[in-house]
């Protein structure tokens, strides 16, 4: 996909540019917000990356002129500020979402791979299903073959994420925010607990599993091939 | 209550002392004048009737009885005040202006005091009079003495008007006091406001200065300079901790970068690789230290208290317990959550206050042995809502307790677990940042925290309505 980012630390953009080529994507950098934003509003990116603090134009600024010109390309702020007050004048400036420095190369991945498919109409649908497993959102139950599979509320809530994302990889620290709301790091792999509950749930007694561990980035529900 | 507040103002109390001093020396000063005045007229009266005797005496011995008749009877006409008797032996009137000679009087140096009658058209009037009896030559007895109907009325006018001038005193003095004490409280309650509303958070309100120019306003400007100075240090700190955020982020992002970068090359590398992951991790450990201590910081500086909302301390420690529960469960410890009962509202920063909880739960979990037991209980008292979290595991030695709040303290026991070190330091610093006290208790066995919270009252409900609730009449 192509990838616009704004960021005024060229050694860090140089790292961040390198990698998202490495993974296929095609990149244009600007190091300030005037540049950015010429780039923004004359060329078609499917997602863009702007740290927060840029130079001649401000990060959030930047954002609030994209969107009142209707230009709605997904956001993903960087920012060196990590307060939930800052993350919450990120979002209300238009960003889609916002990721504190210094980040995990495969979290930003994960996010932008997220950010790019939320456009996907899929939040109308009232049943997702991946491979024989099918969720029915509206009376929030599941079936895997055919037979029901007893779900809490919220092992429900967090099927239901990664089969909206299903094929991209969703990270720990996404499941936190988008699950449980939590913008904190929680120590204990806490997250890894529930999985493996939800695995046993869906996957055991099947042959060929569904909720896959990405080693070093986080987790997939995939059919099988 | 309103009464009584003003009553115990000091305005109050100093009116009231004022006025006690003031009465008892307007009272000493009223008698002291009364006395003189008394005194000065008792012996201006003496030293007339004196010399008046002394001058009769001597027309006596020089002129003889006839011609002291005479001027007796002439005096004893003209005079109003005067009274002037001359009797014989038998103390029989013979002129003067008194029908009897006073019963009680007997010649002599030292003055008298007596009552007589005396008519004032057709009343008959009792009075008073002093004076001074002299025995003549010859058994004759002379009485010189003056009606002191004026000295009495001077008296009577003290004695009366002394309690009603005090009574007075005191009353207006009561209700100046009232009133000044009044006027006081009301400066003071807007000050006592406005520091409620700046304690609650809002470090952008200023105490209102009138155009007086008084005490008061003094005392505003003063404390909103403060404030001032109290904000502008906040939002240094504030940028401090971003700048430092900043500076330090950055290169930490790029060291990130850096290594993660170079793993990517090192894939077909794998003994390379694996070091350079290593390193990544470190970094990682290295950000979360850095994240945790900024934290603590930004908790200890109030910075968040802008960002202050109430909310249902249930809920958060609900969905703690939620995200912990399998943890524990995993980990082999039963988890007995009690977050029953009415909704328990606190004010405060709902992320820190659940990172707290969420420490305290990963700690409970994290140093309790398989088998142990953990409770997470929310309860209320009326005024303060507590979450408690109660473990079975090695607990904290007495003399510790006080130690493993402080940053990077870790027990020596705890050493090998891991960890940054900086879980309790959050939330005590997160209790400080909201009034809330955090107690470490023995368990019998393990560790029993305790988080108390004042409960949240609502602001509003503690200022006047305005404008007024209206009642709808049927």
């Amino acid at each position: 996909m192509r990838i616009l980012v704004v960021e005024d630390d060229i050694e860090a953009q140089r790292y961040l540019v390198k990698g998202l080529r490495e993974a296929g994507h095609v990149v244009d950098e600007a190091g300030d917000g005037e540049t950015g934003l010429t780039l923004a509003l004359s060329r078609v990116y499917d997602v863009t990356i702007i740290d927060r603090m840029l130079p001649k134009i401000d990060g959030l600024k930047l954002v609030a002129t994209l969107r009142e010109e209707h230009n709605s390309i997904p956001v993903l702020f960087l920012s060196a500020l990590s307060d939930v007050d800052d993350r919450i004048k990120g979002l209300r400036a238009g960003g889609d979402d916002y990721l504190t420095k210094p980040y995990a190369f495969a979290e930003l991945l994960a996010r932008l791979e997220a950010l790019m498919r939320r456009r996907d109409p899929l939040s109308v649908k009232t049943r997702v299903s991946v491979g024989d497993l099918e969720l029915d959102l509206l009376s929030r139950t599941a079936k895997r073959s055919g037979s029901e599979i007893d779900l809490q509320p919220r092992e429900f809530r967090l099927l239901e994420y990664l089969m909206r994302h299903a094929g991209q990889i969703v990270t720990r620290t996404m499941l936190l925010e988008n699950v449980w709301e939590y913008h904190f790091d929680p120590q204990t792999n806490v997250i890894d607990v529930h999985i493996s509950r939800l695995r046993a749930k869906i996957d055991k007694g099947f042959a060929s599993p569904l909720l896959h561990t990405v080693r070093g980035a986080g987790y997939m529900i995939r059919a099988y091939a | 209550m309103r009464t009584h507040r003003v009553l115990r103002t000091q305005a109050f109390r100093f009116v009231a002392i004022y006025l006690g001093i003031f009465a008892v020396s307007a009272a000493a000063l009223v008698g002291f004048l009364y006395w003189n005045t008394a005194r000065v007229l008792d012996r201006e009266t003496d030293e007339t009737i004196r010399a008046e005797v002394a001058g009769l005496v001597e027309q006596y011995q020089r002129l003889g009885l006839p011609v002291l008749t005479d001027v007796i009877s002439r005096r004893s006409a003209r005079s109003e005040q005067g009274i002037y008797v001359l009797a014989d032996r038998d103390h029989r009137v013979i002129a003067g202006n008194l029908d009897l000679w006073p019963s009680v009087a007997t010649a002599g140096d030292t003055f008298i005091e007596f009552e007589f009658e005396r008519r004032d058209g057709q009343a008959l009037q009792l009075r008073q009079a002093r004076g001074q009896i002299f025995e003549l030559a010859q058994g004759y007895f002379l009485l010189v003495a003056r009606d002191v109907r004026d000295r009495r009325e001077i008296e009577r006018l003290f004695s009366t008007a002394l309690p009603w001038s005090v009574a007075w005193m005191i009353l207006l003095g009561v209700g100046g006091g009232v009133l000044i004490s009044r006027n006081f409280l009301a400066r003071l309650d807007v000050i006592n406001r406005t520091s409620r509303e700046i304690i609650a958070g809002d470090l952008t309100k200023r105490v209102p200065v009138t155009k007086t120019g008084d005490e008061f306003d003094d005392l505003s400007g003063h404390l909103n300079r403060m404030l001032d100075r109290i904000e502008r240090l906040m939002h240094g700190m504030r940028e401090v901790s971003d700048n430092v955020a900043h500076d330090l982020r950055s290169p930490l992002n790029r060291l990130r970068g850096r290594l993660e970068a170079l793993s990517r090359q090192q894939a077909s590398n794998p003994d390379v690789k694996s070091d350079i992951d290593a390193a990544v991790e470190e970094t990682d450990r290295l950000i979360n230290t850095f994240n945790a201590l900024l934290l603590i910081a930004e908790a200890e500086a109030g910075s968040v208290r802008e960002s202050m909302t109430e909310f249902d301390l249930r809920e958060i420690v609900r969905g703690i317990c939620d995200l912990y529960e399998p943890v524990a469960e995993d980990a082999g410890l039963a988890f007995e959550q009690r977050t029953d009962g009415a909704p328990m509202n606190v004010h405060g920063n709902q992320n820190l206050v659940s990172q707290a909880v969420a420490n305290l739960v990963d700690n409970a979990i994290k140093y309790t042995p398989a088998g142990g037991k953990i409770q997470v209980i929310v309860e209320s008292d009326g005024q303060r809502a507590s979450l408690i979290v109660a473990d079975t595991g090695p607990g904290i030695a007495p003399e510790d307790r006080g130690r493993v709040t402080e940053r990077f303290v870790r027990l020596e026991a705890s050493r090998n677990s891991p960890g940054t070190g900086l879980g309790l330091s959050l939330v005590a610093a997160v209790a400080h940042l909201h009034d809330a006290e955090l107690i470490l208790d023995d368990n019998k066995p393990g560790l029993r925290a305790t988080l108390r919270f004042a409960r949240a009252k609502t602001v509003t409900r503690a200022l006047p309505q305005w404008p007024p609730r209206i009642e709808t009449l049927h």
